[in-house]
Order: C-alpha cells, then structure tokens, then sequence
C-alpha cells in the first residue's frame, strides 16, 4: 500500500488540476475568511456600528483563525475536495489508467488504500497550508487595525486543525467513492456537487416544515461537517461573518462521531466495489 | 518449449444471456509466440482480460505460469497491453513509467530500460498526450516490459496503426520473443499472425473453433492450372493423378490437390494431349483463406445487438 501511496502522490503531485484546486481554495478561503470580513469590518467601524465591527474583528483575530479555518469547509472547501478525490478515482476509469495499474501486479486493495492514502496526504497539506495562510492573513490584518497579536493557544489550533483534517478526509472518502461508482470523472464531479451543495441544502429547507425529515437531514455528511464546524466556534449562516454550511444542530462530539462513521463507510464501499466488481 | 504456461479450461464469460467467451480451451506453451486469432467483437479481448483477473470467468478455469489469473505474484511475471494504452495523459510518458513502476517497486533503471527498448527514450519527456497512436502503443509496450516478464500478452498491439507503425511494431513483438519470453499476441490481422506466430487458436463467436501450428492451419499445397480445352485438361489430370479432388475455379481453372513435384508430370501429359497450358503454379491457401473459411458461419450468427453488446 506504501508503495501504490508513492506512485499515486508522484501522479497528484504533477497533475495540474491538483494544483488548480489547491489555489483555488486558499485563495477563495483568504477572499471570504479575511478580505470582505475586513472590508465589512471598515465599513462597520465607518458607519459606528460597534457591535458588528466587534464580531467581524473577533473572526479576523488571530484566536478566531480555528474557527474562522474551518467555516468555509462544509460547504466550499468540501466541494473542492470531493471535485479533486472523485476527479483522481473517476479519471482512472476514463483514460483507464485502473486496468493498466491492475495488470501491473498491486492488489485492488493495494492500489485503492495507496490512492485514498495519497489524496489524504495532498488534503493534510491543504489543512497545514489553510491553518497557515489564515494565520498570515490574520496577523497582517491585525497589523492594519494596529491590534495586539495574540495568539490563540495551541490546544485550539489543534482542534481547528483536527477538525479541519476531519472533514476534508470525510468529503475525499466520499468524492473517491463517487468516483468508483459512477466510473467517470464528469458525471462524479457533478453528481459529487449537486449532492453538496443542493440536495443537503434543499433538504434543509424542507425539513424546517417536516419534522420527521430534520431528523433525517441532520444526520446526512454535510449536517455533521457543518456542526463540527459550529463547535468549534465558526459563526453560522445566519450569524455576522457567518459562512454557508455551518450549523449548529448536532453537538462536536456527535459531528464527530458522526463524520468518522461516514469515513469508514466511504472507504468500506469504496473497498468493496473496487475489489468486487470486473476492471 | 512444450511446457504450457497459460491453460484454459471451458473459460465461459457471459454478460445476461449472451455469452462472449464460450468454453474457450487453449494452451499456450513456454517461448512460442502464440497468436489469438478472430474477428471484431470474436471474444480475444474479453479473454486476455480473464487471464490477468481483470474480469472473472463465469465458469471454466485458468491457470497462468501455474497461478491463478490476476493473482499479484502471477502479475508480476507477465507483461499485459490489453485494449489499448491506458495513461495518464499530462504525465510524459516517462512519468507515467515511474509511476507504474513505484505500484510495481521497481526503480528508474526499469524505466529507462524499458523506454529504450520500445525506441521512446528520446521522446520519454514528452507528454503522453501529445504522442502518436504508433508512440503510445509503443508506451504501452514499455509499461508491459516493467519487470522482465516471462510473458507478455498484448491485445491488438498494431490497431490502428500505420503501415509503417505496424512495421515497427512487429519487429518489435519480433524482438521481445527472440529475447526467449513467450508472447500471447491477439490480432485481427492474419498477415501478422502469419508472419510472426508459430501457433494460433482461431476464435469467433466467442469460441475457439481451433489451435494448432499455422503451417497445419494452412494445410497442403494445391496446383492451380489454366488451360484449354478445360475438360480435356481436367480429363488428362484425373487420369496422371488418379481419384485426387480436381475442381474448376470460378474463372475456368482448375485447382488440384497435389503439391509442386507434380507440375512436370502433368505439364507432360497435357502437352501430349494436345492441350494448350496457359498456366500452373502451387497455390498455398493463405490464412486469410481459412480463417474466412473457418469465421464465416458463427460470426453471421450474432445480431447487430450482439455485436454492439461486445
């Protein structure tokens, strides 16, 4: 498994598309968790309104970077990673880059641990990377608003680190997953997002009038990404700085719980078919 | 040479009700080049895809260098292109070696060694998408000869290919089985199998109508004869030769199952008949021939459904 994780990180590693959506999440993660806050947080302070400059700044400090990392995950970041994962499975149906890694002698089990394991790696680095460019950012705008830098304590950077690790490696196992299924990188990436940012969102919506549905709807991937993201402090959709995707509807110990049993459940199904069925 | 390194035993495969292997039973022997012979949509490639495990028999059995098809250890000893080059194309085709090459733990001499016997060594830094179908073929190839297999099996290795493609990749597949491994080749092309096989297993309609040696194959040498009057002719020949089979040709010739060494014999006894010989030659059946023969009825026996369901 180490050795298909080594081959599977050389091809991640020289695929543009990697790269593509690598920048493309640090930057959108840098534009709506620094620059509008701050923009809106000059705003506030012009037209006096102290009490959502005093929100915006506690989002844009340097103690709020754990939740302030973790706030657009659910929902932006997680679509990012479930379009890479089920890109790198789906693709290796379509150039069937499968077969000739099959005929080549690793096991199908091998192989696939090897591809999740490499995929967890670049979306570790996208973590590590989003914990430090959110630090930067924080600390420049502390810079430009002349507040002291104080610095959040390691144990909450664990645990916004931890949580962001948490649900990336979730949507990864699920994008992965649609991959296989749908054996194809373009109907994947679209069912992959139209689950993500419609269906759990039209649900969510419904089951405000149905209350056997919220129970349900509150157990789906994103209902639990979102209220990790809520426990660890993110401010909801409703709320000042609030991003889409966070919620508050399960409590951090059953979000997380919750996303560990999907993360098995993924790589199980992904397992079971790449092992079971004809390449 | 006689020891066989791949068996098949009734190897079926169906897909709902159509079967598209059916209790094929072939062998393949140590260092012979065999080639698997049979038209579009014949069963060739949903075969070769059984012996390495990419599918699972329906029912049947097969054992490859003595394992069972897609075991690792058994992949490791064989070399497969099967339905085409399957690469990574932003990757040079180097790259996409490297990688194949860490799934397989092997190092960069395998790589380089591999692009230079496929001729690539030059162009290795390009990406694979910018290269010719005779270039990725050729890719194909090398990723095959990751390993040192004892056998390579290459599905169609000259589809679509130039004639000057298909030139070289013959001498390629030539090359590979002089080096001592024995070569599983599938083709469509008879001329290739004629000129590189020392055996062939026919297959159409999902069955395997014969294997044998192509010179048996081919079978015994027969004479073509043109001369007049016609019946004379074929009068005075039955007569030289005996109850041998004499035919006419459409085009008012005779074919006659006798070899070469007749040709003064019965040349002879014409002219002193007062026959007039325009012509006679030995004519071999060509492969094309007898695989025509051979193909003709279980192929016509598929529907346009069947043959787009393969």
């Amino acid at each position: 498994m180490i050795a298909s994780m080594r081959a599977e990180l050389l091809r991640l590693r020289k695929w543009p598309a990697t790269w593509v959506i690598i920048g493309i999440w640090l930057t959108l993660n840098v534009m709506f968790g620094y620059v509008f806050d701050y923009l809106n947080y000059r705003e506030a302070v012009g037209g006096g309104d102290r009490r959502i400059a005093d929100a915006l700044l506690g989002q844009l400090s340097l103690v709020g970077v754990p939740s302030t990392m973790v706030a657009g995950l659910p929902m932006f970041g997680g679509a990012l990673v479930v379009i890479l994962a089920a890109l790198a499975t789906g693709s290796g149906y379509g150039w069937s880059t499968w077969r000739t890694v099959f005929t080549q002698g690793p096991r199908r089990l091998s192989a696939l641990g090897g591809t999740l394991l490499a995929l967890g790696v670049v979306v570790a680095t996208v973590a590590t990377l989003t914990l430090v460019t959110d630090l930067a950012a924080s600390a420049i705008v502390m810079g430009a608003t002349s507040q002291d830098l104080v610095w959040p304590g390691l144990g909450a950077l664990a645990e916004g680190l931890g949580g962001a690790l948490l649900i990336v490696a979730t949507w990864t196992a699920g994008g992965a997953l649609i991959g296989i299924v749908a054996r194809s990188p373009a109907l994947s990436v679209g069912l992959g997002l139209v689950w993500l940012l419609v269906v759990e969102n039209l649900l969510r919506g419904v089951a405000t009038l149905l209350g056997p549905l919220e129970a349900v709807t509150n157990l789906l991937p994103g209902s639990a990404a979102g209220s990790l993201a809520g426990a660890i402090g993110a401010p909801t959709a409703i709320e000042t700085g609030g991003a889409p995707g966070v919620l508050t509807v399960l409590s951090g110990t059953q979000a997380i719980a919750l996303l560990v049993a999907y993360l098995v459940a993924f790589v199980v199904l992904a397992s079971l078919l790449m092992t079971r069925r004809d390449a | 040479m006689n020891e066989p390194i791949v068996v098949t035993d009734g190897l079926t495969k169906r897909y709902g009700r159509h079967a598209a292997v059916d209790a094929v039973s072939l062998t393949v022997r140590r260092g012979e080049i065999y080639g698997f012979l049979g038209p579009n949509g014949a069963g060739k490639t949903t075969t070769l895809r059984m012996l390495v495990g990419l599918i699972r028999p329906t029912s049947g059995s097969a054992r490859v260098l003595g394992g069972r098809p897609g075991d690792p250890a058994v992949l490791r000893r064989i070399g497969a292109l099967i339905e085409g080059p399957g690469f990574y194309p932003y990757l040079s085709g180097r790259d996409n070696l490297r990688v194949l090459a860490r799934y397989n733990r092997l190092d960069g001499t395998a790589v380089e060694q591999a692009l230079e016997q496929v001729d690539l060594s030059a162009r290795g830094g390009d990406p694979f998408k910018s290269y010719s179908l005779g270039m990725k073929q050729r890719l194909g190839v090398a990723a095959a000869l990751l390993g040192d297999p004892d056998l390579l099996i290459l599905d169609e290795p000259t589809n679509g290919l130039d004639p000057n493609g298909m030139a070289d990749m013959r001498e390629l597949v030539s090359r590979l089985a002089a080096s001592g491994r024995t070569v599983l080749l599938s083709s469509h092309l008879l001329g290739e199998v004629q000129q590189a096989c020392d055996r062939v297993g026919v297959i159409a309609g999902g069955r395997l109508l014969t294997e044998s040696t192509v010179a048996d194959l081919r079978g015994a040498s027969s004479l073509f004869v043109r001369a007049e009057p016609v019946a004379d002719a074929e009068r005075v020949i039955s007569s030289v030769l005996g109850p041998v089979e004499v035919h006419r040709t459409g085009d008012d010739g005779l074919q006659v199952a006798a070899g070469p060494a007749r040709n003064p014999e019965l040349v002879r006894a014409m002219v002193q008949a007062g026959i007039e010989v325009h012509e006679i030659r030995s004519a071999e059946r060509s492969l094309e021939e007898v695989f025509f023969e051979m193909t003709a009825e279980p192929a016509a026996t598929h529907t346009p459904e069947e043959e787009m369901a393969r």
